[in-house]
């Protein structure tokens, strides 16, 4: 991790990355930027591994027959992919490397409330994705990351406690996290940064801040009642002893339900900051963008019966969880409308971070309104757990948060390590990803309107030329994937060095040099004007 | 009009389509086939949903499209600032909301319909299990992994599972329901073209999930009569549960010390639940608990003599005494129960609701 | 950027709309904040606030958003014992009356247990009281009272598991109930699901006293090595804070499982 060399030429001498070059500092820092930096290295870990227990499954599905891997392979494969992607990668993928990184710099503060909090939030993550890639190589577990039970409490015989233990360690750092963003938002801004004057960024890591505090502990001590059956053998939710499987379900979607909009309200945030820079406008409707992120965080709680319409729940619940659902879709429609609004009569640049996020604003369209066809209680009945679901989740989750993390990731990186990313290369692999993206996840709308189930690692023949093409899809995404990670860490040693400000951007974070000093400022700043102040500012040539 | 418009989606699959050998077509396709009455309505509905989705994308695309290309960055090209307009605003949050309300009443109503089975069902047994699905028509013959009806039939699916949750899903049907252990759940619909259907497991159920899979036939009611004959039944469900009430002793105490199971089924009765007087309908739900805890609540009037058959009975022989329990009419019209054992079938078993 | 403004520290508005657009576009970062030079730092600040007010308010804020995420970890746990109080009532019934059974001096020990932790939260309040008005002996004091009551409802706790233990009451140890203890009508599945909610609850709760006890040694440390002072009396607070959570959740779990019927 020392191994980030560099040298100071025209940036002030001292900066968060060259104050000290041993493990123990690295280890051992309370500096949130440094946090941000060992998130970003181990998500980067884990994101590869549930990827690469993705590519198996693709390869795994280009022929209708199970052949190339058994049937509890493929089990464990997929559950291996749900708990990496959801609990080790998109989960904290933004707002424990960006948000950690950007949201004491952009409202002005010299770090996060508690710094040493912070740190420990990284070591219980790391605690529990090795506990969680040890149940992996102790032999893994089948019951998919839903965990539904009785199903993973009394009748799989595979590492479910262990994983359950890396969940539970897990939740703790989403909750410390949560905590020290909402403290550092209501009490460290700098003079001046009202909170009408926050940026959005700011305002959907509050809106995230406020789910993870008070969802994950729900999910917590569910699975807690979980490993409590498992290893007791009481009743709690197996019916076979007395217990009640949909309280699991009830209480397993109250965090996970929430748990998407702790996803991509985040991306929402970047792409709210990179779509006015690039465009060098003031974001059209910042009120109701903001108004809209805690919208969402609150309707967000209250629609997770939507998973549940053929569970056997009650009609009326299902018609209040269908209405409530419909209802969380139109501040996400808002959004959507106001981001595109922001580029008329702009100044649109088109560099890899805008790609990203115009991208992220196009799959996100897609795949909201699939979210509406899942929230109509009749074809939901038709629909559920097929691929018509998976599609749609991969287009909000992948579509929509890993596309805006790669965005900010490019649009931050010169912020971050103070080098440029090679724009040509950037370009090109957003290019890939949304092609490879579209290829892999689109065919799979039509599979689930056919009816293939999820979770099947042998299908019916009539399936087969769609999987191939979503297959070939994972290929090219696969590689667009693998290229930012060779050209940023090639441009860590060879990029140009980054000025301070090289989007003429508006925003606190490019005031400061590039990288920050350890306090992020020389001198505490003092707001005087809104976040998006782009006619203030010229406009860089193209 | 939706049968038309799938049909010319699917005339593309069809240059490709190979031989349709027995078991469900394979033939590929963009549209699944269209096989009960829900199907028709359900494309509706999503042909509904499909326009609005596409338009939106379609707008939005071609938005940041001409946007991006009309106001790129180049020399002498300056932003111009716009200020919110609250108009727009509301109009953009008014009419999708009005758009997505038309959806949720159009999908609920559907919905509704799609639970509430009509009374006229002809009822069948599914008991779901690792990695099986096992089925009794109410004639007594069994299948697994099949499941074979009469055309333009109105059928009712009474199921239950011996593990963990599965679910019974027919796409061609558009219906999908969880089987729930320990609980009853049901699933109706009208096949409405002869034909073979897929029949998956839809609930992730364990390592054979994906081999948890099987076929519904639907035949002409003829056809489907020559089968229910073809080979030799079991015992119909509530003949069988009528032996079952017989060997396990039930008429010592039913019609005496006990309540009286003629016309018990959908009778409201007083019971007596942890201390307090409640109406309930005797419905499966609650008949199932009255074998398994008999103590969970006692007739009115009745002493709590009731010993529990909890590990005794199997899911099938549960159902079957429920089955005979129908079989002895609903509160409009009894039957007298039986007092000595019998062969004779009796009449209607399971055909009520 | 004028140097005078920067030097006041305090930038208006109008300050900033006076540059014409030239000298705007002149300064090559946006116009949207100046610098001021940092406050000097006081004793107790740690490095990432600018006063000890501000490090007050966050650190308080931040023990109510923690206390908000464990509002909502009991909350799960009683909303299904909840569930199965309702769906097993003659169990719940049995098991809430074995508890409320056993007994000190003719009180039950859950009625002890309340009386001893609504005591320690006095205690508290006044070594809070205390802590504001620097009063450093009668800190000490009343904090060790409060462990000394914190021991005290552990260890009745102890003696009650004691109890259940000998009456074979705890789930899957093999979980064998002395059959006097049951009602007519009680069935073994569901009974023992009661006793699993009320050692998970009640261990859960034990854990958080345990921590809190903890912390309370940290607090008495701080103290007598005199770093607890009138200005820096915040800790105190914010412990405090955390105890009276702890019994509250207690004043919930009591009725729910002793009481209740």
């Amino acid at each position: 991790m020392t191994s980030i060399p560099y040298t100071p030429a025209l940036a002030p001498p001292e900066t968060y990355l060259n104050v000290s070059y041993r493990v123990r500092s690295w280890l051992l820092t309370a500096d949130h930027k440094r946090i941000a930096i060992l998130y970003m290295i181990s998500i980067t870990l884990f994101f590869f591994v549930g990827g690469a227990a993705a590519v198996l499954m693709r390869l795994e599905l280009m022929t209708p027959q199970g052949d190339l891997v058994r049937a509890e392979t493929y089990n464990k494969l997929f559950t291996i992919h749900g708990v990496m992607m959801v609990f080790f990668f998109l989960i904290p993928s933004i707002p424990a490397v960006l948000g950690n990184f950007l949201v004491p710099i952009m409202i002005g503060a010299r770090d996060l409330a508690f710094p040493r909090l912070n740190l420990l939030s990284w070591y219980l993550y790391m605690i529990g994705g090795c506990f969680a890639l040890g149940a992996m190589i102790l032999g893994g577990v089948d019951t998919g990351w839903t965990f539904y039970t009785p199903y993973s409490s009394s009748f799989s015989n595979t590492n479910v406690a262990l994983t359950i233990v890396a969940i539970f360690i897990n939740g703790f750092s989403s909750i410390l996290t949560g905590l020290n963003f909402i403290v550092t938002i209501h009490k460290m801004r700098a003079p001046g940064m009202y909170w009408s004057r926050l940026p959005l960024f700011i305002w959907s890591h509050y809106a995230t801040s406020l789910i993870f505090v008070l969802a994950t502990p729900v999910l917590a001590i569910t699975l807690v009642l979980v490993a409590v059956e498992r290893l007791l053998r009481v009743g709690i939710f197996d019916p076979a002893l007395g217990g009640d499987p949909i309280l699991f379900q009830h209480l397993f979607w109250f965090y996970s339900h929430p748990a998407v909009y702790i996803m991509i309200l985040p991306a929402m945030g970047v792409v709210s900051e990179i779509v006015p820079c690039f465009a060098h406008k003031r974001i059209f409707g910042y009120g109701m963008i903001a108004f809209a992120s805690l919208a969402i965080a609150v309707l967000g709680f209250l629609v997770w019966g939507h998973h549940m319409f053929v569970s056997g729940q009650s009609i009326y619940g299902g018609m209040i969880f269908s209405i409530l659902s419909f209802l969380v879709s139109i501040p996400s429609a808002i959004k959507v409308f106001n981001w595109t609004a922001t580029l008329y009569k702009g100044s649109v640049d088109l560099r890899t971070p805008m790609l990203y996020a115009l991208g992220f604003i196009g799959l996100f369209t897609l795949g909201g309104l699939t979210g509406l066809i899942v929230a109509t209680l009749a074809i939901d009945v038709h629909v559920h757990d097929t691929y018509f679901v998976v599609a749609h989740f991969h287009y909000i989750m992948v579509g929509g948060a890993v596309m805006a993390y790669l965005g900010g990731i490019h649009f931050w990186w010169p912020k971050i390590t103070g080098r440029m990313y090679p724009e040509w290369w950037g370009r090109f692999s957003a290019f890939l990803i949304f092609v490879g993206f579209n290829l892999t996840f689109f065919p799979q709308f039509i599979l689930g309107y056919l009816g293939m189930p999820r979770r099947y690692y042998a299908y019916a023949a009539e399936f087969q030329v769609l999987n191939v093409m979503s297959t070939a899809g994972a290929s090219i995404l696969g590689l667009g994937y693998l290229l930012p990670l060779c050209y940023l860490i090639w441009s860590l040693f060879y990029g140009k060095i980054a000025p301070i400000n090289p989007w003429g951007a508006a925003g606190l974070e490019w005031q400061t040099s590039s990288p920050p000093p350890t306090d992020n400022f020389d001198q505490t700043p003092v707001v005087v004007d809104e976040a998006y102040a782009y006619d203030k500012i010229e406009v860089p040539s193209a | 009009m939706n049968v038309s418009f799938t049909q010319s989606i699917n005339l593309a699959g069809a240059m490709l389509a190979q031989s349709d050998g027995p078991g469900p077509s394979t033939q590929f396709r963009l549209w699944p086939q269209q096989a009960s009455h829900f199907a028709v309505q359900v494309d509706t509905l999503m042909a509904y949903l499909l326009a609005v989705s596409v338009f939106f994308t379609l707008l939005i695309f071609l938005l940041i499209l001409y946007f991006g290309l009309k106001y790129r960055r180049r020399p002498g090209h300056l932003p111009q600032m716009v200020p919110t307009n609250y108009a727009l605003e509301v109009i953009w949050t008014a009419i999708p909301l009005a758009l997505v309300m038309v959806m949720f009443v159009w999908g609920a109503a559907l919905y509704v319909h799609e639970v509430e089975a009509p009374r006229d069902a002809m009822e069948i047994q599914v008991i779901g299990k690792q990695w099986m699905w096992k089925v009794q028509h109410p004639q007594g013959r069994r299948e697994i992994d099949q499941l074979t009806i009469p055309v333009n039939q109105t059928v009712k699916l009474h199921m239950t599972s011996q593990d963990v949750i599965h679910s019974f899903y027919i796409p061609a049907f558009r219906v999908k329901q969880d089987v729930l252990p320990g609980q009853y759940t049901t699933e109706w619909f009208r096949p409405t073209k002869v034909g073979e259907y897929h029949l998956f497991c839809a609930e992730y159920c364990g390592a054979e999930h994906s081999g948890m899979i099987g076929k519904v036939v639907v035949m002409e009611p003829g056809k489907y009569q020559q089968w229910l004959a073809g080979s030799p039944a079991d015992l119909p469900p509530a003949v069988a549960g009528e032996k079952l009430y017989v060997q396990y002793s039930c008429q010592t105490c039913h019609g005496e010390r006990a309540p009286t199971l003629a016309g018990l089924y959908l009778r409201t009765s007083r019971v007596l639940e942890n201390g307090q007087l409640k109406s309930v309908v005797a419905d499966d739900a609650y008949l199932r608990e009255s074998i398994l805890n008999p103590s969970a609540k006692i007739v009115e009037g009745y002493p709590p003599l009731m010993p529990t058959y909890q590990g005794q009975l199997t899911e099938e022989q549960i159902m079957e005494l429920i089955a005979y329990i129908k079989s002895l009419g609903s509160a409009a019209n009894p039957r007298e129960p039986s007092t000595a054992p019998q062969t004779n079938a009796p009449s209607g078993g399971g055909q009520r609701r | 950027m004028p140097d005078d403004a920067a030097v006041a520290g305090e930038v208006a508005r109008g300050d900033d709309s006076a540059l014409t657009p030239q000298q705007r576009r002149a300064q090559s970062r946006p116009a949207s904040a100046h610098l001021v030079a940092p406050r000097h730092h006081r004793p107790h600040v740690k490095h990432q606030f600018d006063t000890l007010a501000q490090q007050h308010e966050a650190d308080t804020l931040g023990m109510w958003a923690f206390l908000a995420t464990e509002v909502l970890f009991f909350g799960g746990m009683i909303l299904c014992y909840t569930v199965y109080r309702g769906v097993y009532f003659k169990e719940w019934h049995n098991g809430s009356r074995i508890l409320d059974e056993f007994e000190f001096l003719g009180i039950s020990a859950g009625a002890w247990n309340t009386a001893v932790l609504l005591t320690s939260s006095l205690t508290v309040a006044l070594a809070v009281r205390a802590a504001q008005l620097g009063r450093r002996e009668q800190l000490i004091g009343l904090l060790l009272a409060t462990m000394a009551l914190g021991a005290a409802f552990l260890l009745i706790k102890a003696m009650e598991y004691r109890n259940d233990y000998h009456e074979g009451l705890v789930p899957g140890w093999p979980f064998h109930p002395d059959p006097r203890l049951l009602e007519p009508g009680v069935r073994m599945r569901p009974f023992e699901l009661f006793w699993s909610f009320y050692f998970v609850m009640t261990a859960v709760h034990a854990l958080h006293m345990l921590i809190g006890l903890g912390l309370f040694t940290y607090l008495i440390v701080q103290a007598w090595r005199g770093k607890l002072t009138r200005e820096h009396h915040m800790p105190v607070e914010i412990i405090g804070l955390y105890w009276h959570f702890v019994d509250l959740v207690w004043i919930f779990l009591f009725p729910l499982l002793y009481l209740v019927r």
